[in-house]
């Protein structure tokens, strides 16, 4: 199985400071993998590297069959190229109704002609109401997402995210602030959209991880420290001195 | 435009329906084609606030909608005024030219035609040689269309330098008054081909028109409201579909919309130069009514007081930067022009012409600090529809969302 | 000038004999103790017609001949006679000193005895009075009297006025003076003027290049105003090589030095060649020529193009009523058999050699100087920027608040000054007071503003920019109804009138130097305030993270309202500062808003180094563009703020950036 996404010996300085330390990590075509590791160990700067918002001092970032490099690519050349992300906090667009949020981030066309003269289409309209269902949003389509509740604009980013159709999703902690009914949800939708792409999701809660159930990947201090299942992972006696003894 | 776009945006219709009411009634009331109630010169003060309006519009898609505020639309304003001046002063100073050498013994060459008009209109700085940015000013076709590309080719390529390297916010503001206050500094020379600080003049005499100032005024009031009603009718369009939905993104999470791979610096560049278009149709049309234009006007002070205008009005609403452009354009003059009375303070006479400005300040702070929404959040009022309470913070989601409540709960 | 130097030029040979002879009768004078017998009134006599006319164009030998006399009382007489002190007794024509007595007579005073000789009526009387021209004869005349006056003051004054107006005539008694010359500065002076005069009039070429050499490594205004008329070239044209003038470069027609049109032109000046007929005569030609609606066969409504003029034009020709057209072939043959040269209007080729020599040396001197200049004034108009940026630095760098009503903070500072000064008429006490003044008032201004406005509008970068904008344009009309739109002046104490000169192309004003000396005492307290103090500290915790430092017992609401009311009042100072050499207006401003937005967004937010790099960077730059283009400090302006606009392309955040994740987004 060749990877989709492959990072080989990257590092990132800040101001004299080493956020990533030749970090190499490899994920599949239908990977679910969650990233684990103590404040500071470079799991959300790793994910601003895939997606294009910082620039890595040295180190390769190959995606897909046709193993084209990021490192050139602009944010949004990447995303156009299937790489989704939601950010620890939820960034919905407040002033704009969830429909509006959904149809704004559904798979079209992105240059600005097209979007100008776009209007949507029955089909567009059914595949954000399946999304809506499915993310628990149906009956708040016209509702301004300012007004929803915390855990709602997490599935709405969530469901943002499914309605790109990215081949890669990398999710920065999904279950902060939500009811143990919503993590569960969560968690469901997370491995249903891993059975046909890849997801990465960074997370502190060792409980959700678990529900996950897939291979754990656990970062120190900019590189990887340990990798394998749940349980190998927790049994290794470094991973215990940094992360999980403190 | 379909049905299901006037249906979804209805403040569009009724907005047309006052616009064309408004022109009906001051052609009715007019002195050139009606009962001569309103004086030609107050015709023209409105078909220029029509077009002050038109710039607001374009103020309104680019700062609240898009959130680039820009202290340099009316420096498009002022290039699209000069554009169709130039071939106004050109044309008009050519029929006087030709007139007068028809006296002579010989028939004038052509070049002693251009010469004669390169004296008229150059000596006043010196010199009787066309620049080179004079060199369509003959045809009135192509200086319409310099109007358009002017404007926007100065928008399309400041706004690629400074999208590009991702200068936002105050500091894009002060790049935009920069530029401004660059090109006024730059027509303020002698040299600059535009007649320096004297600049063009003459402006409300059409060449070939015979037809008196009250008939033209009404004319321009036309042109002036159609161009207002279609530029509205464009700019609803464009924020009632997903390129709007973009853009408000833009506005409240550049980021964001830059994830879910949308490249914002070429909506950004779409949206600042097709203002720019706007605005430079709007000075095209509002100079001939001035009958005058100088650098002065293109000051970086214009461009703020535009902003000023729309904020009143109410931002992130294309009505209202109409109702801001035109009710703060007109009590300007009201109070400028000395119409409004004094107040006796028995120590002190507030003269309006003097304590205007100071208002207009002070007023301008209050509608900041209490009324963000300005006189357009009054329909909300009235139609009982009230914003979220976001505390004073702004729209972005990295501030005004509820997660830090519920994440420590 | 060159009208005025004409006549002199004209009469070369003349006018040294004259030269010479004066020379000569000084020389007698000092010789023989009383030359003239008879006194200065037979003198008086003799020229007595052209004295009593008093016209320029004829009253030269009777100048000279008063003024070679050698007699001491000449000096008093002169000088009587251009005070208009002289009049003439009509019975006799004799000339006297008068003084007015009472009623309408005059007390009549002999120049030779000093005696009075009784009072006269005035009808009997007839004032002298000597035109400008005149007066300004005599007074060259009175030099050399002066030049040896025993009144320190009276010969400096004789100096200066040979230095402002310099003649041959001057350059022989000037010579007589230096040895008697008791007063070592004024001998060194008066050495220096010998010098120059020497170059430009000497009748030895000699002395002139001796002169010349001697002077080169001056940096004078006046050495290049001697040297630069000797190396004045003239174009002209001739049938063949001229042998006896000076020339410069002979001159090829059709090079870029010598176009072939104006060559004919020069021909046409120098009446070799006939007069090219313009387009202009051509059209005249026609206008005067139409015959039954035609000219030349051709019919008049045809004449509307360049084409038809030519071949109307040319048929009149023909027919011998113009002159014939001057053709590219014509123009060719008249070239042909001439020469072109420049010739120097100086005769003596080893002057003009050593002069351009001297100059080309001075001139890379004076460039060397020149650069030092700009560079002094790149740094003034930096610091200036500076003042002007540095409360911005603190607002807008340190809290990321924009102020636009920050000019008027500096406006407010300037007429504080103003108004201390009503009160205080003593100028140094007053800017003493001043300072501090503006500091309390703009201080107070920025707290009010702080606690009110802009506290409430911390979280919306553009609408602080729209509301302190909208106090911006209260305050200005404000200032515009109390002070009224003209200009009011801010004296500065007479200790900084003035310049510090090195020489005659570098000088500072002590303004400048004081200005500067503010911005560097201002940075310092600046970096002393951030890094030494608590108010400091606390700045930077509240800048860095607001709510830690709110836990860690720091009032952030306290610490903003310190830090604007901190950069409010060092506005104000800069204020009092700028307003010593610039107008202060109300829109006063307005002039330094910009470009303080500038220095602090092309240095780099954040930091007090970024706001002294980006003013040193826009001074310089301006100062730069200006000297390129030194016509228009408006097209300096214009291409600062585009080389700015593209600068920001490389450098988003500035020169000194600040980098890491804070600088991330």
């Amino acid at each position: 199985m060749s990877a989709l996404l492959e990072v080989s010996g990257v590092s990132v300085t800040f101001d004299g400071f080493r956020a990533i330390n030749n970090l190499s990590f490899q994920i599949g075509n239908a990977e679910l993998r969650a990233v684990i590791g103590p404040n500071g160990a470079g799991k959300t700067t790793f994910m601003d590297i895939v997606t294009g918002k910082t620039r890595p001092d040295e180190g390769r970032v190959i995606w897909g069959e046709k193993s084209v490099s990021l490192l050139k690519m602009s944010e949004a050349k990447i995303a156009q190229a299937g790489i989704g992300r939601k950010f620890q906090k939820p960034t919905v667009f407040e002033d704009q109704t969830v429909q509006e949020n959904l149809l704004m981030a559904l798979k079209n066309m992105r240059g600005w002609l097209r979007v100008l003269f776009y209007r949507p289409s029955g089909d567009d309209f059914r595949k954000v109401e399946d999304l809506a269902a499915e993310i628990g949003l149906k009956y708040e389509l016209g509702r301004k997402s300012g007004e929803l509740s915390h855990g709602q604009k997490q599935w709405l980013e969530i469901g943002m995210l499914l309605a790109q159709e990215p081949r890669l999703l990398l999710v920065d902690e999904p279950a902060a602030g939500m009811t143990p009914q919503e993590r569960e949800h969560t968690t469901e939708i997370l491995v249903q959209a891993a059975k046909t792409r890849a997801v990465v999701v960074v997370e502190h809660d060792m409980e959700f991880v678990r529900r996950l159930n897939c291979k754990v990947t656990v970062l120190h201090e900019g590189s990887v420290l340990a990798e394998g299942s749940l349980d190998h992972v927790t049994s290794n006696q470094d991973v215990i001195d940094v992360y999980l003894g403190r | 435009m379909d049905h299901s776009f006037i249906a979804k945006n209805p403040s569009v219709l009724v907005f047309l329906t006052i616009l064309s009411l408004f022109t009906l009634m001051v052609t009715v009331l007019s002195e050139g084609f009606g009962i001569g109630v309103i004086s030609t010169s107050f015709v023209k003060t409105l078909g220029k606030t029509l077009c002050l309006c038109l710039i607001a519009v374009a103020m309104d898609l680019v700062w609240g909608f898009t959130g680039i505020l820009s202290l340099g639309h009316f420096a498009f304003f002022g290039l699209g005024g000069y554009m169709i001046g130039m071939w106004l002063m050109y044309e008009r100073t050519r029929l006087i030219v030709v007139e007068s050498l028809a006296q002579a013994e010989i028939p004038p060459t052509p070049a002693e035609v251009v010469d004669a008009i390169g004296n008229q209109i150059f000596g006043v700085v010196g010199s009787s040689d066309f620049p080179l940015i004079w060199a369509f000013s003959d045809s009135l076709f192509l200086q319409l269309a310099l109007v358009v590309l002017v404007p926007g080719l100065l928008a399309l390529i400041f706004g690629w330098l400074a999208f590009r390297s991702r200068v936002t916010g105050v500091y894009l503001s002060i790049l935009t008054q920069a530029m401004t206050l660059a090109l006024a500094l730059y027509l303020f020379q002698n040299d600059s081909g535009l007649r320096g600080n004297n600049g063009l003049s003459g402006l409300q005499n059409l060449p070939g028109v015979t037809a008196g100032q009250d008939m033209v005024s009404i004319w321009f009031l036309w042109a002036s409201a159609l161009a207002l009603g279609l530029g509205y009718l464009l700019a609803a369009w464009i924020v009632s579909g997903k390129f709007g939905s973009v853009i408000r993104g833009i506005r409240d999470n550049e980021a964001r919309v830059r994830f879910l791979g949308y490249s914002v610096e070429v909506y950004k560049l779409a949206v600042f130069s097709l203002t720019a278009c706007i605005a430079a149709i709007a000075g095209a049309l509002y100079y001939p009514q001035a009958g005058i234009i100088n650098p002065e006007e293109m000051a970086p002070i214009a461009s703020i007081y535009l902003a000023v205008w729309v904020a009143i009005g109410g931002r992130g609403r294309l009505y209202g930067a109409v109702i801001g452009a035109a009710f703060v354009s007109l009590l300007s003059s009201w109070f400028t022009g000395g119409q409004a009375p004094d107040i006796p303070l028995g120590f002190y006479a507030i003269k309006w012409v003097d304590w205007w400005q100071v208002l207009l300040g002070v007023s301008f702070v209050l509608v900041t600090l209490f009324a963000p929404q300005g006189i357009g959040g009054l329909f909300d009022l009235w139609a009982n529809r009230r914003p979220l309470d976001r505390h004073g913070a702004n729209l972005g989601p990295d501030d005004g969302a509820l997660r830090e409540k519920e994440a420590t709960e | 000038m060159i009208i005025r130097l004409a006549p002199k030029r004209h009469s070369g040979f003349n006018y040294m004999l004259r030269l010479f002879l004066a020379g000569f009768a000084i020389l007698c004078a000092c010789l023989t103790a009383n030359a003239q017998e008879g006194g200065l009134q037979p003198i008086l006599q003799n020229h007595q017609e052209i004295i009593a006319k008093s016209s320029r164009k004829t009253i030269k030998p009777a100048i000279d001949a008063i003024a070679t006399s050698g007699l001491p009382q000449a000096q008093a007489m002169l000088e009587t006679w251009a005070a208009k002190n002289m009049w003439m007794r009509k019975t006799d024509g004799q000339f006297f000193a008068a003084e007015k007595a009472e009623g309408r007579s005059y007390i009549l005073t002999d120049f030779d005895t000093g005696e009075s000789v009784g009072a006269y009526e005035k009808s009997n009387l007839k004032q002298l009075k000597p035109n400008s021209g005149v007066r300004a004869m005599i007074a060259t005349a009175l030099v050399q009297f002066q030049l040896s006056d025993p009144d320190r003051a009276k010969r400096l004054a004789a100096l200066q006025s040979i230095q402002r107006d310099p003649e041959g005539a001057l350059l022989e008694p000037l010579r007589a003076s230096i040895d008697g010359e008791p007063d070592a500065d004024l001998k060194v002076q008066k050495h220096r003027l010998e010098r120059l005069l020497t170059i430009g009039y000497d009748e030895d070429s000699a002395a002139r290049v001796a002169a010349i050499e001697e002077m080169t490594d001056d940096l004078g205004v006046d050495v290049r105003a001697a040297l630069n008329p000797l190396v004045v070239t003239k174009r002209q044209a001739a049938v063949e090589q001229p042998v006896d003038l000076n020339v410069a470069k002979m001159l090829i027609p059709g090079s870029t030095a010598l176009s072939r049109d104006d060559a004919y032109d020069l021909l046409v000046a120098n009446n070799l060649a006939t007069p090219r007929v313009t387009s202009n005569d051509i059209r005249n030609a026609l206008a005067g020529n139409i015959n039954g609606g035609r000219v030349g066969g051709v019919p008049v409504a045809q004449l509307d193009n360049a084409a038809a003029r030519t071949r109307a034009y040319a048929a009149l020709a023909e027919a011998g009523t113009v002159p014939a057209l001057i053709t590219q072939a014509d123009i060719d043959a008249a070239l042909d058999p001439h020469v072109f040269f420049e010739t120097y209007a100086e005769p003596s080729p080893e002057v003009t050699t050593a002069a351009q020599q001297a100059l080309e040396r001075i001139e890379l001197k004076v460039g060397l100087n020149q650069t030092l200049d700009l560079t002094l004034d790149a740094i003034s108009l930096a610091s200036i920027y500076f003042l002007a940026a540095i409360g911005l630095a603190i607002t807008f760098g340190v809290m990321g608040v924009i102020n636009m009503a920050h000019g008027e903070f500096i406006m407010m500072g300037a007429y504080t000054g103003y108004v201390v000064q009503q009160f205080i008429p003593d100028h140094t006490l007053s800017i003493i007071i001043a300072v501090p003044m503006a500091f309390a008032v703009t201080f107070a201004m920025g707290v009010a503003m702080e606690r009110l406005v802009i506290r409430w509008l911390y979280a919306r970068p553009l609408e602080t920019l729209l509301a302190t904008f909208g106090i911006s344009i209260a305050l200005q009309q404000l200032a515009k109804n109390i002070f009224g739109t003209q200009a009011r002046p801010l004296t500065a104490p007479g200790w900084l009138d003035g310049a510090w000169v090195l020489n005659d192309v570098v000088s500072i004003s002590y303004i400048r130097i004081a200005i500067f000396v503010l911005a560097l005492i201002f940075l310092l307290l600046f970096l002393n305030i951030t890094n030494r103090t608590r108010l400091g500290l606390e700045m930077r915790a509240v800048t860095q993270n607001p709510r830690m430092a709110g836990s860690m017992g720091i009032n952030p609401g306290r610490v903003n309202m310190l830090t604007f009311g901190l950069g409010s009042g060092i506005a104000g100072i800069a204020g009092v500062a700028i307003g010593l050499f610039a107008k202060v207006t109300s829109d006063l401003g307005n002039d330094y808003i910009v470009q303080s937005f500038m220095t602090v967004v092309v240095g780099g937010v954040g930091n007090i180094w970024g706001a002294l790099a980006g003013a040193g960077m826009i001074g310089f730059l301006q100062k730069g563009i200006e000297w390129m283009n030194p016509s228009n400090t408006l097209a300096a302006q214009t291409y600062m703020i585009i080389f700015i606009i593209i600068f920001i392309q490389f450098r988003p955040r500035g020169i000194i950036a600040l980098k890491g994740r804070a600088a991330g987004d």
